[in-house]
């Protein structure tokens, strides 16, 4: 798996970088990278390049949690509400770090199995990521609503943790985000895919990366592709 | 998680605010808070705010057979879910009784009082029916769920788009969004909920109890109202007896509320209309404020990937297996990667392979690795310098490289995998990097 984790590494850092040029531009400092971004949604409109869909997030909407997200990529949405840490059932104590639980809630009936593999993925990336030893004994609760789901749920769901776990200002070692891409029957690739380029793809690749050391967090696969893609 | 209680200085405090006629976020006695409505993308797909309070509405709809006693209705269902998010009291999948109660209500208000057409939502009698499944997920708990959660479920019915259906003979035929417009639900009237609390025995009266209002007061009063000034439900709780004029000034308050609250809708509904007949842009995105400092937009965003393809030439040539780092289990692929022992080496024995792999270094010999192979099919590329080392590289989901120091058994290696070998990258070799961190 070493090919597609650097291979989608260096798009989360320019995903970053335009996040940050924009900040950029509100804030009105230097604008150099004008000219670059010009030439970019050139290249862009011409169909040359795959793009991400529009990225809308929105942090501390919600009076109650701690921490909350609202996290859009297109037309998939995700909220996201984080309490942590808090007081643990004795159960699910644990002595020397904190207790994740995640919670993915569909938008239509309850949630069955595929929900309960996700809330498992997004533990582990969560787990990875939080300084969970600097709160022992204390649970962190993560909620995830699902909004719409337009495809690369998610990436959009790992997206819209890690913007919660920052609005409720828990300790992190890196940031991390969630990229998936689709490749259909030709070999080419689609980042951020709709719902139904998930469909059609003969593969769908989702990673979670941080942003410290660009080392893979999660990874999963559907469908079936060789190594180097 | 236990809610933390208002300690008794905060009661007080409230309860002496209200007598004198005051409310914590300033508004007046019979005042509503602000409510904002915005729809998704989807058709059916709202969220209400009342304040702090949220909900989402989902409406969706499915073709099912009808309930033997009324053949000819269609089904309505409602699901009210207090997630966790919304408050920590909140346990997931647990029935509290105020979820009970409230799911009780919403039906009352919506369902009983004959608001949807059920009629129309037949198919073919005794056969095929629509099910309309309206859920509403609390997503902030502000106080006065019943009103916001009532008023989520009226525009998601008002929002939502069933698919078209046709029916000839016995054969139905259902058609795609493309195909056919999908039709609007056939609602007669919009039925509200309006809160009302009282305190000290129903002296005070105050429209909209906000969480903390909520909490402070001796007993509730919900009516449910349409814009004709017909009552659709009525329900007093908290054990408190209210005067017959109490209920009336309430319910010509509920007429003035329900009103306001109806022309909102309609305005909301008709603008969405509006933009999606137009073609712009719609949904959640665009209902969230531009110059708010916690927001944050960025257009849709050209990835460059130009050089994608140069860098993962460059990763295969340095690729190097994944060394003890990769915690996740291995998988190796039937037919396989049976090194070393032979037979015993069975699935994922790391022990082995990671003392194999490190006694690489000390031979200082440089090992190739390969890639390219069809998907299933796994790659082993074979190399073999000073007739010592035989790299075996299983690349599947997950690259294992056993290493063989052995060279005695390297024919046998070789001979049961030459067939599996597809390409072979003999150019690019490179040191191991990732075994120089320990020496055996």
């Amino acid at each position: 798996m070493s090919l597609p984790e650097e291979e989608a590494g260096p798009r989360v850092p320019s995903a970053e970088r335009l996040r940050r040029t924009r900040i950029r531009k509100r804030q009105g400092e230097p604008r150099g990278w004008r000219a670059r971004m010009e030439r970019e949604q050139k290249r862009f409109e011409s169909g040359e390049l795959p793009a991400l869909r529009r990225i809308v997030c929105e942090q501390g909407l919600l009076s109650r949690p701690d921490g909350s997200a609202s996290w859009m990529q297109g037309d998939t949405s995700v909220l996201v509400g984080v309490y942590g840490p808090t007081e643990v059932k004795v159960s699910k104590e644990i002595y020397d770090k904190a207790t994740f639980e995640v919670m993915l809630k569909p938008k239509i009936g309850l949630p069955g199995v595929y929900e309960r593999s996700r809330e498992q993925m997004i533990k582990k990336t969560c787990e990875a990521a939080v300084l969970g030893t600097l709160h022992p004994r204390s649970s962190i609760t993560i909620v995830l609503q699902v909004v719409t789901d337009g495809g690369s749920l998610l990436s959009t769901s790992l997206n819209a943790t890690c913007v919660g776990l920052m609005d409720a200002g828990l300790p992190l070692n890196s940031l991390f985000s969630g990229v998936t891409c689709a490749l259909d029957a030709d070999g080419n690739l689609t980042l951020d895919p709709t719902a139904k380029q998930e469909k059609e793809a003969r593969a769908v690749l989702t990673f979670a990366i941080d942003s410290t050391e660009k080392k893979v967090l999660m990874s999963s696969t559907k469908g079936t592709c060789s190594v180097e893609e | 998680m236990k809610e933390t209680p208002l300690s008794n200085c905060e009661k007080r405090f409230l309860l002496r605010a209200i007598e004198e006629r005051k409310r914590l976020d300033g508004r007046q006695c019979y005042d509503y808070r602000n409510i904002r409505i915005s729809f998704g993308t989807d058709y059916g797909c709202c969220i209400v705010e009342l304040g702090k309070t949220r909900v989402l509405g989902q409406v969706s709809c499915e073709l099912v057979s009808p309930k033997p006693n009324r053949a000819t209705e269609g089904i309505l269902f409602f699901n009210l879910e207090l997630s966790p998010m919304a408050s920590p009291a909140f346990e997931p999948g647990r029935q509290s009784e105020l979820l009970v109660k409230l799911n009780r209500l919403l039906e009352r208000c919506l369902r009983n009082s004959k608001c949807i057409d059920t009629e129309s939502l037949c198919v073919v009698a005794g056969e095929k029916v629509w099910q309309i499944r309206v859920d509403l997920h609390l997503l902030n708990h502000g106080g006065n769920i019943i009103d916001a959660a009532s008023i989520a479920a009226i525009v998601a019915l008002c929002h939502f788009r069933r698919p078209d259906v046709s029916v000839q003979g016995e054969e139905v035929t259902l058609y795609t969004p493309e195909e056919r417009d999908p039709v609007p639900l056939s609602i007669h009237h919009m039925p509200i909920c309006v809160s009302f609390a009282f305190f000290q025995q129903g002296t005070y009266l105050l429209v909209d109890p906000s969480e903390q209002e909520e909490r402070v007061m001796d007993g509730l009063l919900v009516i449910a109202m349409n814009k004709h000034r017909e009552i659709c439900t009525i329900q007093s709780s908290g054990g408190i007896m209210l005067l017959k004029d109490q209920v009336l000034v309430c319910s010509k308050i509920t007429g003035v509320k329900v009103a306001e609250i109806t022309e909102l809708i309609q305005k909301a509904l008709a603008n969405d209309q509006k933009v999606r007949k137009e073609g712009g842009k719609f949904g959640f995105a665009e209902s969230i404020p531009n110059q708010r400092i916690t927001a944050f937009k960025i257009e849709q965003s050209p990835i460059d990937t130009d050089d994608v393809q140069e860098q993962a030439e460059e990763i295969i040539a340095k690729a190097t297996p994944p060394s003890e780092a990769l915690a996740n289990p291995v998988l190796w692929a039937p037919g396989t990667a049976q090194i070393g022992e032979g037979v015993e080496n069975s699935w994922g024995d790391f022990e082995e392979s990671e003392k194999e792999e490190e006694e690489i270094p000390e031979e200082k010999s440089p090992t190739t690795e390969d890639q390219t192979m069809e998907m299933g099919d796994t790659s082993v590329g074979t190399k073999n310098k000073k007739d010592e080392t035989i790299v075996l590289s299983d690349s599947e989901e997950e690259d294992v490289i056993i290493l063989e120091p052995e060279g005695a058994q390297k024919n046998r290696a070789e001979t049961s995998y030459k067939q599996d070998i597809t390409s072979k990258k003999t150019g690019s070799k490179k040191k191991r990097k990732s075994y120089s961190h320990k020496k055996h």
